[in-house]
Order: C-alpha cells, then sequence, then structure tokens
C-alpha cells in the first residue's frame, strides 16, 4: 500500500478506501486514524470513540471483513481496502442482530452498542453457532459500562439461533 | 406477591390490565441507538466551530508562579489563549454545596487535571499544538491524597479559608460532618454478649463512561448562548452558567443530548462555565471533547475509610451500632457533603437497633472533586455494616441469612430512630428470602466455594419538582416535553407507556422531547433514580388534565352537559356510551381542528430541619446474593452465581428493570472486584485510561447473573412504583466480601478484592496457622 502523498502537504496523505461500498477518498494528516477519517472527514459518526487506545472497542468497525478498532489503524493504512461501519449494517434497516439487541433489553445508554453490534456480527459471520464462552471471548474486546453484557450474550444467541433457522 | 397497600394514593391508580404500563416496551430510540443513528455530543456537526483544548500539568498541588501564553498566541489558527487572568475577576466560582469551584485555576493547581489555561483554536491539531507551546511555571506544594495526609495536625489546607470564612472548619480539611444518633449506649452495650470491630476501605473510583462527553457553546445573535452538553441536569446547568455570566434564564439555551452513560459523573456543570466564557469571549463556537483520561480528572466517587464497632447478643440481635466515618472527596465540594451525609444517614443499615452513633466527614483532598455516583455514598457505608453483620454472625456461628433475617426492620418499623426517623416503606425480608432461596443458600457448597448475603439501602429523592406538558393531537397521536435526561435507564420509554394508557394512544404515536430547556418545561434533576417517581407523576397528571379538558370541550361543542360525562384513562364516559377518548376528542375539537394540551407537576416539599433536607420520597432496597468459587493458588475469583433481588413497586417494563439491574450488579463487582483509582506521591492519577483502570468486562460477568423484583405496588411513583436504578450495587461489596471469607476463611476488609489482595491474606493467615497451632 503506498498512498499517494498531496502536493500541497507533505504531511497529508490521500487514501482511497471502499466504504460500505463506495469508494472514498481520505484526504488527511498522516497520523488521523481510522475512526477520525470516518467521524471527521466522512462525516460517519455511527462508529463511536471513547479511549482511543485499542481498549474499549467503541470504535469497531470490520476492515476486509475483519473486525478491527478503527482507533488504531490509520487511515494511510485502510487504503485499498473495505471499511464496513454501522451505517453500511444498517443500510436496509435494522438488522436480525440489531433487532435482537432491541428485543433482549441490550441497549442502554447506546454509546458502546455500535462497535458490539459490528464485534458480534463479525463472531456470528465466522462462527455461526458460537457457545457461550466463545461469545463472551470475542466481545471481550468491547466495554459497556451500562453493563449490559448478559443481555448482549442473549442477543447473540438468539441471533444464532435465527440465523441457523431454529426460529420463524 | 402480597396484596397492594394503598396507604397512600397512587398516581395513575392501579395498573390497566391490558395496557402499556407493565410491558416490556422497546426501548425508544432504539432503532437509532442500534444503528449508529443516535447523535451523542461529539456527533452533532457544527460547522466552522473552533476547537478547545485544555492545559493542565502534571501534579496534583502547585502555585502557578507564570504562564507565558506568548508563544502558543502567535501559532497559527489560534484564536485565543485563555488564562484566569482574562476571566471577570476575582475568578467566578460555581458548585452545588459550595461556590468554591473556579472556572479556570487560579494562582493553585489542586489537582491533577485542572485546567490552567485554555486555548481555542480553528483546528484541534493547532489547540494541541498551542497547548504545548503554553509554558507554565509552578512549584510543587505538598498536596494531600490521602485521607491520613489530608487529617494529620498541620496538613496542608485544600482550601484557602477566604473561600469558606463563616465556615468554622474552615481551619481544617474537613469541609462538612455529620452526626446520626439515637439510643442509649451504655443500657445497649449492657445487653450486649459479643462485640465485633474492624476497619474497612472503600477506594475512589471513576465513573468511566463509555461516551466521554464535552461542551459546545454557541453564541447566539441576542447575545445569549447555546450550551450544548450531555448533562443529567440541564436546569441546573442553565442556571449556572446565566449566573456565572450574569444573563437572563433565557438567553441561555441547554441542548443536553443523551448522555452515553451518566451514572451521576455527568450532573453537575464541570467545563461548561469555562467553554461558555470562551464563547464570548471569542465570539465563535467553541467545541470541546474531552479525552477518556479527561473524563477520569474530571469525575469520580469519593473513597471512604469506616471504623465500626458493633454489638450483639446470643442470639444474633445487635444492640449497638458505632459508625465513624471519613469519605475522601476531591479539591471542591462538588455534591460530595450531600454524598456523605445522605450515605451516612442509612450508614446503620435497615435494622432494628436500639444505639446507634454515626459520624461522618467529607474530607477534602488535593484530587479530583468526586461527585455523585450511582448508589450515591450509601455503598460506601454498606460495605462496613453488611460486613460488620457478617463479623458478628461468625463469632456467633451464625449464618448471613439468619443474622439479616434477626434484625431487619417489617414494614412500617423505624430503622432510623429520633428526631429524623425513618421507617421502612416495603416488606423487605421478601427480598432478603427471595435473594436466599435464588442463590441456593442451603445447597451443599463445592469446595473453594462460599456464599455472602448482604442488604443495602438508599433514601431517594427528599424534594423536587418536575414539570411536563403533553400535547394531544388532532390524529390521535401524541408529544411529551418532559425534561428528564435519557442516559441509558430507558425514561423516555416509560413516558409513551403511560400516555399510551392515560390518553388511549398506542405507544408508537406518541413521542417525546427532551433535552432542551428552550422548548421542554423546568426539571430539577436527573438523578436518585427519582425520574420514573416525579416525572412520571407529572406526565400521568399532563394527561388527566388534558382528559378535562377534553371533557369540558366534548360538553361545549355538543351541549351534553358536562355533568353527565365523566372521563377515565383513554375514555369519555357518556350516558350511553364509553367512547375512546381520541374520538372524543376529535369530536370535541370539531372542524378547526387544533390540540389539547395539559400540564402536570410533580412537586415535593422538603422539611425543614431535616438533615437531608427532608423525608425521602422512597427508600431504594436491593438484597445481593453472590456464589464465588476462590482459586487459592491465585486468588481469583470466580462468580458461580450473582443475585439481586430490587424491591421495585412496581416493574413498568420489565426488560428495563432487568436492564437496569444487571447494569448495577457489574458495575457493583466492578468496586468490589477490580476498581481503583490510584494516586502518586505527586496526586499523580497512575492509571488514568481504559489501559490501566480495568473496568468489567464480558469475562467478569457471573456464571449465572440472576436478577429478580418484588412488586408489592407499595411505591409512590406511578401505579405504585419506584426508582430502581441503583439498588443492585448498594450492597455488591458485602455480599462478594462474606462470600470470599466464607470459600477462604479470611476475610478482607478493603477493596477491591483483586487476586493479589485474596492471594496475600490467604497466605499471610496460612503462614499464621503455621506459625502458632491455634487452640481450637
Ligand atoms: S476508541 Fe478504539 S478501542 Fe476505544
Ligand atoms: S449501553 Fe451504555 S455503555 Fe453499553
Amino acid at each position: 500500500m503506498s498512498p499517494a502523498q498531496a502536493d500541497e502537504d507533505p504531511l497529508t496523505t490521500t487514501s482511497t478506501v471502499t466504504v460500505n461500498g463506495t469508494a472514498r477518498i481520505v484526504t488527511a494528516p498522516a497520523h488521523r486514524s481510522l475512526l477520525e477519517g470516518l467521524r471527521d472527514i466522512l462525516g460517519l459518526t455511527g462508529t463511536k470513540s471513547c479511549c482511543a487506545e485499542g481498549e474499549c472497542g467503541a470504535c469497531t468497525v470490520l476492515l476486509d471483513g475483519k473486525a478491527v478498532n478503527s482507533c488504531l489503524v490509520l487511515c494511510v493504512e485502510s487504503d485499498g481496502h473495505e471499511v464496513t461501519t454501522i451505517e453500511g449494517l444498517s443500510e436496509c434497516g435494522p438488522t436480525d442482530l440489531q433487532e435482537e439487541f432491541l428485543n433482549a433489553g441490550a441497549v442502554q445508554c447506546g454509546f458502546c452498542i455500535p462497535g458490539q453490534v459490528m464485534s458480534a456480527e463479525y463472531l456470528l459471520r465466522t462462527n455461526p453457532a458460537p457457545s457461550e464462552p466463545e461469545i463472551r471471548e470475542a466481545l471481550s474486546g468491547n466495554l459497556c459500562r451500562c453493563g449490559g453484557y448478559a443481555r448482549i450474550v442473549a442477543a447473540v444467541k438468539e441471533t444464532a439461533a435465527r440465523r441457523a433457522g431454529d426460529h420463524d | 406477591m402480597t396484596d397492594p397497600v394503598k396507604s397512600v394514593p397512587i398516581p395513575g391508580g392501579l395498573p390497566h390490565e391490558h395496557g402499556a404500563v407493565g410491558q416490556s416496551v422497546t426501548r425508544y430510540g432504539g432503532v437509532d441507538r442500534v444503528s449508529g443513528g443516535q447523535r451523542f455530543l461529539a456527533d452533532l456537526s457544527f460547522p466552522g466551530a473552533a476547537q478547545v483544548a485544555l492545559v493542565t500539568i502534571p501534579l496534583g498541588c502547585a502555585d502557578i508562579l507564570g504562564i507565558d501564553t506568548s508563544l502558543a498566541a502567535r501559532l497559527p489558527g489560534v484564536l485565543a489563549v485563555v488564562t484566569a487572568e482574562d476571566l471577570p475577576q476575582p475568578v467566578p466560582r460555581f458548585g452545588v454545596s459550595h461556590q468554591d469551584r473556579p472556572v479556570l485555576a487560579t494562582g493553585r493547581v489542586n489537582y491533577h487535571g485542572e485546567p490552567v489555561a485554555a486555548v481555542v483554536a480553528e483546528t484541534l491539531d493547532a489547540a494541541q499544538a498551542a497547548v504545548r507551546a503554553v509554558r507554565v511555571d509552578y512549584r510543587e506544594l505538598p498536596g494531600v491524597y490521602t485521607l491520613d495526609e489530608a487529617l494529620a495536625p498541620g496538613a496542608h489546607l485544600v482550601q484557602d479559608q477566604s473561600i469558606r470564612p463563616d465556615d468554622p472548619k474552615r481551619d481544617s480539611n474537613v469541609l462538612k460532618d455529620a452526626h446520626y444518633a439515637w439510643g442509649d449506649l451504655a443500657a445497649a452495650q449492657q445487653r450486649t454478649e459479643a462485640v465485633v470491630e474492624h476497619v474497612y476501605t472503600f477506594p475512589m473510583v471513576t465513573h468511566f463512561p463509555i461516551e466521554p462527553g464535552g461542551t459546545v457553546v454557541v453564541p447566539t445573535d441576542e447575545g445569549g448562548l447555546d450550551v450544548y452538553s450531555p448533562v443529567q441536569h440541564p436546569y441546573l446547568l442553565q442556571r449556572t452558567v446565566a449566573s456565572l455570566l450574569q444573563l437572563p434564564l433565557n438567553k441561555v439555551r441547554v441542548f443536553a443530548p443523551d448522555p452515553g452513560g451518566g451514572f451521576g459523573g455527568k450532573q453537575n456543570p464541570k467545563y461548561e462555565p469555562l467553554m461558555s466564557f470562551l464563547a464570548q469571549r471569542t465570539r465563535r463556537t467553541c467545541r470541546l471533547v474531552l479525552s477518556l483520561e479527561e473524563t477520569f480528572q474530571a469525575m469520580r466517587r469519593a473513597g471512604c475509610r469506616i471504623k465500626a464497632r458493633t454489638g450483639f447478643t446470643r442470639q444474633g440481635e445487635i444492640t449497638f451500632h458505632e459508625l465513624d466515618a471519613d469519605y475522601l472527596i476531591g479539591a471542591y465540594a462538588d455534591v460530595a457533603p450531600r454524598v456523605m451525609a445522605k450515605g451516612s444517614y442509612v450508614g446503620g443499615g435497615p435494622y432494628r437497633i436500639p444505639a446507634v452513633r454515626i459520624t461522618a466527614r467529607a474530607v477534602l483532598s488535593n484530587t479530583t472533586p468526586s461527585t455523585a455516583f450511582r448508589g450515591f455514598g450509601s455503598p460506601q457505608m454498606a460495605w462496613g455494616t453488611e460486613s460488620q453483620l457478617d463479623a458478628g454472625a461468625r463469632v456467633l456461628g451464625l449464618d448471613g441469612l439468619q443474622v439479616r433475617r434477626r434484625n431487619l426492620v417489617a414494614r412500617g418499623e423505624a430503622f432510623i430512630r429520633g428526631d429524623h426517623q425513618a421507617t421502612a416503606d416495603g416488606d423487605w425480608a421478601q427480598s432478603l428470602e427471595k435473594a436466599a432461596e435464588l442463590v441456593g443458600w442451603h445447597e451443599p457448597l463445592k469446595p473453594n466455594r462460599g456464599r455472602g448475603i448482604a442488604v443495602g439501602i438508599k433514601p431517594g429523592a427528599t424534594s423536587g419538582l418536575s414539570q411536563s406538558l403533553v400535547r394531544l393531537l388532532y390524529d390521535g397521536s401524541a408529544i411529551v416535553y418532559a425534561g428528564t435526561s435519557d442516559m441509558g435507564q430507558g425514561a423516555r420509554t416509560l413516558w409513551q407507556q403511560i400516555v399510551a394508557d392515560e390518553l388511549g394512544t398506542p405507544v408508537d404515536q406518541v413521542n417525546v422531547v427532551s433535552g432542551d430547556t428552550g422548548a421542554v418545561p423546568f426539571d430539577l434533576q436527573t438523578s436518585a433514580s427519582r425520574s420514573t417517581v416525579f416525572m412520571g407523576t407529572a406526565v400521568i397528571e399532563a394527561c388527566a388534565d388534558i382528559r378535562r379538558r377534553i371533557l369540558d370541550l366534548y360538553a361545549e361543542t355538543t351541549g351534553v352537559p358536562a355533568g353527565e360525562l365523566d372521563e377515565r384513562p383513554g375514555v369519555l364516559v357518556t350516558a350511553d356510551r364509553e367512547m375512546p377518548l381520541v374520538e372524543a376528542a376529535r369530536e370535541a375539537l370539531g372542524p378547526l381542528r387544533g390540540e389539547f394540551i395539559g400540564q402536570g407537576v410533580s412537586r415535593l416539599r422538603g422539611r425543614s430541619g431535616h438533615p437531608l433536607g427532608g423525608d425521602a420520597a422512597f427508600y431504594e432496597f436491593n438484597c445481593t446474593a453472590i456464589e464465588v468459587e476462590v482459586d487459592p493458588e491465585t486468588g481469583e475469583l470466580l462468580l458461580t452465581r450473582h443475585v439481586s433481588v430490587g424491591d421495585v413497586g412496581r416493574e413498568l417494563n420489565p426488560i428495563q428493570v432487568v436492564s437496569q439491574d444487571e447494569g448495577a450488579s457489574i458495575m457493583g463487582l466492578g468496586h468490589s472486584q477490580m476498581e481503583q483509582v490510584l494516586v502518586d506521591e505527586h496526586g499523580r492519577i497512575r492509571n488514568l485510561g481504559a489501559l490501566d483502570y480495568r473496568i468489567p468486562t464480558f469475562k467478569d460477568v457471573p456464571v449465572e447473573l440472576v436478577t429478580a423484583a418484588v412488586e408489592n405496588h407499595d411505591g409512590p411513583g406511578p401505579y405504585g412504583s419506584k426508582g430502581i436504578s441503583e439498588g443492585a450495587l448498594l450492597c455488591t461489596a458485602g455480599a462478594l466480601g462474606a462470600a470470599v471469607a466464607q470459600a477462604t476463611g479470611v476475610v478482607v476488609r478493603d477493596l477491591p478484592l483483586t487476586p493479589e489482595r485474596v492471594w496475600s491474606a490467604i497466605r499471610a493467615a496460612n503462614a499464621d496457622r503455621s506459625a502458632a497451632p491455634r487452640p481450637e
């Protein structure tokens, strides 16, 4: 990956990122994180910022289909890659997973929820029938100070069951 | 569970059988919250806003000798570098209990993170570069960072005496003390057959909302200010800013986007006054979004040390209970004196104790100002008192359930005696028994396991005012204006449910406007789990007001005498039929259309002379029971079962009750098991940020997390409800401590019960045992 350096400022980089299916040009200072690029430059504020050091998971997005903390990825590192944010996931209204978050009472203040949903979606894509310990492990990087953990686990289990066709 | 107790009129009467109230209606605004559409403060767009960054020094206590802003001010993009000297003189101070907190540090830094200057710049990069270019000369002072340091003779005084000139305690670091006493101590001691005496400590912890927070202030063309801040108390913020900037209330409009977690930390003004001065000075929109580290430096819970001495009869009856508690508060009062006074008021617990002596102090230190935090001073005292009950039980050969059964007050019985008596407003034994049953109290224990049970109590609001407006529109849909901040508890969902039942409107046709002091009537605050009771009642009243107006106008429009009409929730009753209210409303409005506007007010006046300013509107009562497995090799705890039972009056939305209860349980495990703000000898917070300050994660959730509610429809809120959002963390620590003690045979009296601490205690006990053969 060799992002083109913008002419006027050697510290500014331009990256081409496919965000939620659309190619976007992101011009940003070299030290800007993908999280900042998404929020401040592309206006996609569904992805949240809390710790900015990879410890809370609020900023989780899918990078080439894999869940990452977008605060730990530089904009330039996403050049040529595909990013899915919570907005992309919700393009056609709430998904089954998001519905189950609501049904389970997993949503309190909601600040951590976009990150939780992205991590849970990644888990279910890679492991469609996770056990409870597997769910806890996969989501352990996503903090929820409202303490909705048990509700979130219930929502993920319910979604897995729904996707497996156990429910109609 | 039992018959509803109808000693007081229940707002809204008894719940409607097939109504929305009592259903797990999906959270209002839920779809936005799961899909990223919810706009928190940092998500709001303010084109052309200037960015603000704060200048701090890396010390907890220092004299500021000089601040050189000249270089910073010349950097590109910098609009202003503001220090205390640029503010009105003397520098304005503010605060809820004392006006002691300066808008910017003036002459001295009193805690790590207290801003000494602020930079306003075109971009955040420019602001941050300028922060680095500000040169602050300072000299470290011997600050006080612990209780022992703050209370030592000749200790450095955190607050200059001139700040509290009329306070007789201005020459010490004790900002306020409280004394509660009743009963004949000497007589009680006579009857005493066992005494336990111990010291307990409760750590400083930080709120750690996942939304760090911030403030944006927009100067308006009319000379006013629009203040955006995710606060729990928008009307308090409005009043504070208006008074500091000498503006009429109507010129300060507070927009309060839903807080991304509040927990008490987002109640009281912090940087909003500074931001207002910056906006006024620069005539620009000024935006400050805090980092998580800055948020740690803006809010925390008071740590506490509790010395307790408790007497028992052989049967386990408590004869006397003496508590001496020091709350370590920060450099400015915030609401900490009240936290201390309210927490220690119920310090004796919900027990029948003939003689009680409680003394508590709020002790200033050079640390982050401590503020409200879910539980508001009760968890600290409960840690001491509940642990004392178990200490007594161990001495007497009783178990934790037995000793509580013996002493817990019955409904109507006083647990606080004397001039400011308080009586049990619930059948609290039901919660105790239910928790015991759910945790399997009498089941045999596996090796290395133990169980503990504890109860907690917290006074609700002692005075307050909530006002609301409801508009019933021509088509039968409705809009509620209610100033409660929806920070996760789901308040707006309840207003929808109430209006649906009271007016007969479908839940999804009710929307709620909040978070705007320019459009929504006054509400005192969103705290103390008060909103269901106070705002809920105001919303019910507004609906009743609408029903009366419909009846009157229907009579006028149709010519039917008003005396022949009656109204009930959702219905207008005529001589020959019951009409759906919305239908009657439409008929009454006629071809001109229009709408009905109802007003509701819920007011609780305090009682002068009461140490808390009045009697609590209700008590939150909880019983927590925990089964734990302790790894004796590592000291690690595995919570195999965690049960929380709340005395909730009535569940208006069961799933929301579960969410609150589970959330508070997990938060209680945080301060019981792992959380602790660490301050070094220079007053610096050593574990600033998510990397070093651990809160519970998915992996810390008990294997089985069980919550249950006792419903007796006996609360003062709508349909017999009470506030419920704090109960489940009041006594977590006591239950966990007792469980660990049973599992290991060692008692730890300092929180948090980290693996290191538990392991060391086990090791020390083993060493003792091998050193001295115990006479058994
Ligand atoms: S903001 Fe990225 S992990 Fe916390
Ligand atoms: S819902 Fe509030 S932090 Fe998770």
